[in-house]
C-alpha cells in the first residue's frame, strides 16, 4: 500500500513592534518575569485593550506579502477557555473577519515550483510563559510575553514531504525578514510552527484523520517530527488501526511524539465578536500604501538575480538571505561594478570581514561606494588583489576614502616598469648563485625570485609585471 | 442650615462663597454615615482619614482659585464595581473581597482632579447583577424610605446613600437599569449617559457592549454636573467617543405604554399633566419590540458576562480556593466558592448561549433583535424628541421577595434594557409614590447623543414638581 503524506502548517509569527498589541508595555525578548506587564496584558478588573495599529499595518503588509486577499474591515473576537497562562481567560484573536485569506507562497523543492495556498493569516494576542520548577514542585508564570503581537498563518494541506514544509518555512521567514515585521528566531519563539499531518492511500481524494504536532523547535525538529508521525500513522493505518483526531507534544529528546490528551483536544472556544475593540478599516488609499511598502522579496529577488544577473543560485541564495546585504549589493552595482565581480567580492573580502569582526548586513560601516572604488582601483592596476583585501581590511570599520587609504600606507602597486626592472635587476645581482643554478634548469628557483623581487617592492607590484620582467631577465 | 438640604451644585456654590467649607460638609457627611450606615448598609468602605485629608487640600485650592469646578469640595461615593487605586474594590463579590486595585478608574480621576472629596465604597449586587442590591456578600441594602425594602440594584447602595443624605451625589454603574431602578427606588435621579460618553477603563466589566457609569443625585442638574466632569474620550478606552451636541429642544414627546403589566396607574397621568403644562405635545405611541428587547438584553449581557468574569480564577488575584490538585481544578474551586448563585446563573447562561450548536440560535439572533431595536427606536426618534415611560412597575419589593423568582425579577427591567441596547442616554426622576408609599420614577429616554436634550427636560419637571426635594426622613423613614 502506497501511503501519500499530507501535512498543513499553523505558524505562529511574534510581530516586532516595539509595543504590545493592545497596550503599551515593551515587546523586549529576554527581561526579567513580570517587569513587562500591566493591567491591560494582566486582565485586572477594568483594564480594557486598546489597538496598537502598528500591529495592523505590519498584518497588512504579511498579508499582501502572501498574496492574501486582506478585509477592509477587520474585526476581533474572543476566543474563550481557561489556563494559567491566560489571564483574561480568553485570548483576543480574529476568527470571522481576518486580516488576510486566500493567499499563497510559491516554494522551490528539488528544482521544481510550487505553490502552497495560504488559508487564512489573522492577528492575535500572546499568552503568557509557565515555567516548571521541578525541584520545588511549582509552577511559575510569567506574564511578559502576554499580549506580545502574533500573526497566525494557516496554510492549506497542501504539503507532500517535509522537505516542502522546510521550504516553505525559510520562504516564509525571509518575507517576514524582508518585511521587517519580525526576527523569526525559532529559538526565541519568535516563529513557532505546528503541523498538522495524515495519510490517505496514494491517489485517494479523501483526507485521512489527522494530528497536530506541537512544541517544534527547530526546523531539524519539524523535519524530525513529520517523519517520526508519518511511520507511526502508516504503522497504525496498515496493522489495521484508527487514527486518533488528537494533539500530540512532540519530545526532542525522546524523538517522538506524545498524545496530550489533556486540554485542548476539544475545546469548544466560543467564539463572539470582542465587545472591547472597534472594527478596523482600512481603506483603498492605505491598502495602495501597504502593497507599496512591500519591497522586492527574497525569493523573487534569487530568481532575478539568476535570471537578469546571470549569478549562480547558490551565490543568489547566499546574497538574498539578508535584505540588508542584497541592498548592499544592489548599491554596488549600481556603482558600475559587474554583477559576477560584486558578487565575488562581497562573497570574499566583505564576508569575511563581517565575521571577523561580528558584523551584521545592517551594520556595515564600509560603503558601498568605497568598496566599488577599491574593486575600480584593482580592475586598473592600481591595488594588485593582495593589497587590495589589506585596503578594505584597514577601512572597514571607519570607511576612509580608499584612495587615500593606499596611498598614505604606500599600499599602492608600483607601475613604474623602470622601478620594477632596476627591482629585479638588483635581486638577481645579489643572487648570481641561484641565477646559474636556474638557468642550468632549476626551475623551481623561479618562484623564489619571485618572491624576493616582491619583498623588495615591498609587495606593491603587480605580479605579472614581476613575473613578466624576471623572465625577461633571466632568459633573454 | 443643615448641608445635607442643599443640592450637590448648591453646596458647590456655598463652598466657594465662604458660606461653608469643604472639610464642613465632609465631617457633616461621614457623621451621616456613622449613624446610618448600620441601618441601610450603603457602604462597605468608609474612607475617613482620606476624605478629611483631601476635603482639607481642597478647601486651600478653592480659596486660592485654583480648583473652579462647581463640583470642588463635594463629597461624593462611587460604587464598589469602579476601580479606585488602593482603595479596596469588591463588587460586593466574596471573589475581590480583598482587591485593591493598583490604578483609579478614569471618571473617578476627573472627579477627584475636579475637587470631589470620595468618601468611601458604595454597596451593589454581586458584579452588579441584580435589581436589588440583596445579592452582595456584604448583605443587602436597605431603603432609606422603608428598611424592610430593597433599595433596588444593583447601584443600591449609591442611591441609598444619596437618598439618605450621606453625599450630595454618587456614581454609579448601569447595564441595564442599574443607575436608573434604584434612583426610581429611592426617590433620586440617576442618569445613564450615551454609551461611549464616560470611559469605562477601570469599571469593572460586567457587560461590555452595555455597562455605562452614571450619576445618582438629587436633582437633574447635578446629575448633568457630575457627567460633565466624569465625560470625555479616553485613550484608554477604544469605546469611548465624543458626541456630537444634538438639539436640545423639545416639542414633541412619545409616551410608551407598559410591558410585562403596566406601570403604577398614576404615574403616566401624572406625566401628562405636567407635561401639558409645558406646552410640549405629548403622544401615547407604542415600543412594539419591547418584550424581545429583554430576551436579547439577557442573552448578550449574559454572554459578554460569562467572559468577562472568566479572570476570576484564583490564579493571580481575588479569591482562591484552599484545596485544588492542578490548575483545573484549582480554577473550579474557587470559581464555585467564590461567586454568588446569581452570578453562577448568569455565567452558565453567557457559556451556555455562545456554546457550539446554540451560538445561532440564541447569541446570533438575540444580536439581530439588537439591532432591530436599535432600528425600531430610531424610527420612534423621527417623530418624537423624546421617549418618557416607566422606570419599573412597581415601587421597591421587600426584601427577600425576589432572589427565589429570578425570572419576575429580569422581567421588570423591561423598561430599562432598551436603552442600553441601543446605547441611549436615558434619565430616571422621581415622579410620586406608589400605594405602599415607595417612590416611583419616570423614565425620559432620547436618541444618541441627546444627554443634554434629556436632562434638560427632566430639568425642566423638576421645577413644576418637587418629588425630587422630599427626603425620608421627612416622611418618618421606617417601615
Amino acid at each position: 500500500m502506497e501511503w501519500e503524506v499530507v501535512i498543513g502548517l499553523e505558524t505562529h509569527v511574534e510581530l516586532a513592534t516595539r509595543t504590545k498589541v493592545f497596550c503599551a508595555c515593551s515587546t523586549r525578548f529576554g527581561a526579567e518575569p513580570n517587569t513587562q506587564c500591566c493591567p491591560v496584558c494582566t486582565g485586572m478588573p477594568g483594564a480594557l485593550p486598546v489597538l496598537n495599529r502598528k500591529v495592523m499595518e505590519y498584518s497588512a503588509r504579511a498579508a499582501l506579502a502572501l498574496n492574501c486577499k486582506v478585509t477592509k474591515v477587520s474585526r476581533f473576537d474572543r476566543k474563550n477557555y481557561f489556563y494559567p497562562d491566560l489571564p483574561k481567560g480568553y485570548q483576543i484573536s480574529q476568527l470571522y473577519l481576518p486580516v488576510g485569506r486566500e493567499g499563497w507562497l510559491p516554494i522551490e523543492v528539488n528544482g521544481r515550483e510550487k505553490r502552497i495556498g495560504i488559508h487564512e493569516l489573522h492577528m492575535e494576542e500572546d499568552a503568557g510563559k509557565l515555567i516548571h520548577d521541578e525541584e520545588m514542585g511549582v509552577t511559575r508564570i510569567d506574564y511578559n510575553r502576554c499580549g506580545v503581537p502574533l500573526i497566525e498563518i494557516v496554510t492549506e494541506p497542501d504539503f507532500r514531504s517535509s522537505d516542502e514544509v522546510i521550504a516553505y518555512l525559510e520562504r516564509l521567514r525571509l518575507v517576514m525578514l524582508y518585511l521587517g515585521v519580525s526576527d523569526c528566531k525559532m529559538q526565541e519563539g519568535s516563529l513557532r510552527c505546528d503541523v498538522n499531518l495524515s495519510l490517505r492511500p496514494k491517489g485517494s481524494g479523501k483526507l485521512g484523520t489527522r494530528t497536530e504536532m506541537k512544541n517544534l523547535g527547530s526546523f531539524r525538529a519539524v523535519a524530525r517530527a513529520i517523519a517520526y508521525e508519518a511511520e507511526r500513522q502508516r504503522r497504525l493505518l496498515e496493522s489495521g488501526g484508527v487514527v486518533i483526531q488528537e494533539t500530540r507534544r512532540w519530545d526532542e529528546e525522546k524523538n517522538e511524539s506524545l498524545s496530550m490528551r489533556t486540554k485542548e483536544n476539544t475545546n469548544d472556544y466560543r467564539y463572539f465578536p470582542e465587545p472591547d475593540l472597534p472594527a478596523v478599516k482600512l481603506t483603498k488609499e492605505d491598502l495602495k500604501t501597504l502593497q507599496a511598502s512591500i519591497p522586492e522579496l527574497a525569493h523573487e529577488k534569487e530568481s532575478r538575480y539568476c535570471r537578469e544577473l546571470g549569478l549562480s543560485k547558490q551565490d543568489s541564495v547566499l546574497l538574498t538571505e539578508r535584505r540588508a546585504l542584497a541592498a548592499y549589493y544592489e548599491k554596488l552595482l549600481s556603482q558600475g561594478v559587474s554583477p559576477k565581480e560584486g558578487a565575488n567580492w562581497i562573497m570574499t573580502d566583505l564576508l569575511r570581514l563581517m565575521k571577523e569582526h561580528s558584523q551584521e548586513p545592517e551594520q556595515l560601516r564600509l560603503s558601498p561606494e568605497h568598496l566599488a572604488q577599491v574593486i575600480a582601483m584593482t580592475a586598473e592596476g592600481r591595488l594588485n588583489r593582495g593589497k587590495a583585501s589589506e585596503v578594505l581590511a584597514g577601512i572597514f570599520l571607519t570607511d576612509e576614502d580608499p584612495a587615500e587609504y593606499a596611498a598614505c600606507h604606500g599600499l599602492e602597486q608600483i607601475r613604474d616598469s623602470a622601478l620594477v626592472t632596476e627591482a629585479v635587476r638588483t635581486v638577481l645581482g645579489d643572487l648570481p648563485e641561484q641565477v646559474a643554478q636556474y638557468r642550468a634548469g632549476k626551475e623551481k628557483l623561479f618562484g623564489f625570485f619571485v618572491g624576493r623581487c616582491m619583498r623588495a617592492l615591498k609587495g606593491k607590484a603587480d605580479p605579472k609585471t614581476v613575473n613578466q620582467e624576471l623572465r625577461r631577465q633571466l632568459d633573454g | 442650615m443643615d448641608l445635607r438640604k442643599l443640592t450637590a451644585l448648591e453646596l458647590g456654590r456655598a463652598i466657594k462663597e465662604g458660606c461653608c467649607t469643604a472639610a464642613e460638609a465632609t465631617v457633616l457627611a461621614l457623621d451621616t454615615i456613622r449613624e446610618k450606615n448600620e441601618e441601610n448598609n450603603a457602604f462597605i468602605t468608609v474612607l475617613e482619614e482620606r476624605a478629611m485629608t483631601r476635603a482639607k487640600e481642597v478647601q486651600k485650592k478653592i480659596e486660592h482659585g485654583e480648583l473652579t469646578s462647581p463640583l470642588a469640595g463635594v463629597p461624593f461615593g462611587v460604587k464598589d464595581n469602579i476601580c479606585t487605586k488602593d482603595i479596596l474594590t469588591t463588587c460586593g463579590s466574596k471573589m475581590l473581597s480583598d482587591f485593591v486595585p493598583p490604578y483609579t478608574a478614569t471618571a473617578i480621576e476627573k472627579l477627584e482632579a475636579a475637587g470631589g472629596i470620595l468618601l468611601g465604597k458604595l454597596n451593589m449586587d454581586e458584579f452588579a447583577m441584580g435589581s436589588t442590591s440583596e445579592t452582595s456578600c456584604f448583605g443587602p441594602v436597605r431603603n432609606p424610605w422603608d428598611l424592610s425594602r430593597v433599595s433596588g440594584g444593583s447601584s443600591g447602595g449609591a442611591a441609598a446613600a444619596v437618598a439618605a443624605g450621606e453625599c450630595w451625589y454618587a456614581v454609579g454603574t448601569d447595564t441595564g437599569g442599574s443607575v436608573r431602578q434604584p434612583a426610581a427606588c429611592c426617590g433620586v435621579t440617576g442618569m445613564k449617559p450615551s454609551y461611549g460618553k464616560v470611559s469605562r477603563y477601570g469599571l469593572i466589566a460586567y457587560a461590555s457592549s452595555f455597562d455605562q457609569i452614571g450619576s445618582i443625585a438629587r436633582s437633574a442638574e447635578d446629575c448633568a454636573a457630575v457627567l460633565k466632569e466624569m465625560e470625555g474620550k479616553d485613550e484608554r478606552d477604544a469605546t469611548s467617543r465624543r458626541w456630537e451636541s444634538v438639539s436640545a429642544d423639545v416639542n414633541q414627546v412619545g409616551l410608551l405604554a407598559g410591558c410585562f403589566g403596566k406601570a403604577e396607574g398614576g404615574l403616566m397621568e401624572r406625566a401628562k399633566i405636567v407635561l401639558s403644562s409645558c406646552e410640549i405635545a405629548v403622544k401615547e405611541t407604542e415600543m412594539p419590540l419591547m418584550e424581545e428587547a429583554l430576551a436579547a438584553y439577557y442573552i448578550i449581557a449574559a454572554a459578554e458576562a460569562s467572559s468577562n468574569l472568566s479572570r476570576y480564577d484564583g490564579v493571580k488575584f481575588g479569591y482562591r480556593a484552599d484545596m485544588g490538585r492542578n490548575p483545573a481544578q484549582l480554577m473550579a474551586l474557587s470559581r464555585t466558592e467564590g461567586f454568588g448563585t446569581e452570578v453562577k446563573r448568569r455565567i452558565l447562561m453567557g457559556t451556555f448561549v455562545l456554546s457550539d450548536g446554540y451560538y445561532d440560535a440564541y447569541y446570533k439572533k438575540a444580536m439581530a433583535v439588537r439591532e432591530g431595536v436599535k432600528r425600531k427606536l430610531t424610527e420612534l426618534f423621527v417623530q418624537y424628541d423624546l421617549l418618557l415611560l416607566p422606570v419599573t412597575v412597581t415601587g421597591a419589593p421587600k426584601l427577600g421577595e425576589s432572589l427565589t423568582r429570578p425570572l419576575d425579577m429580569y422581567r421588570s427591567d423591561c423598561f430599562t434594557v432598551m436603552a442600553n441596547l441601543a446605547g441611549l442616554p436615558a434619565v430616571s426622576i422621581p415622579w410620586g409614590f406608589d400605594c405602599s408609599g415607595m417612590p416611583v420614577g419616570l423614565q425620559i429616554m432620547g436618541p444618541v447623543g441627546s444627554d443634554d436634550r434629556v436632562l434638560g427636560l427632566a430639568s425642566q419637571l423638576q421645577k413644576l414638581t418637587d418629588w425630587h426635594k422630599r427626603r425620608p426622613d421627612e416622611r418618618g423613614g421606617e417601615a
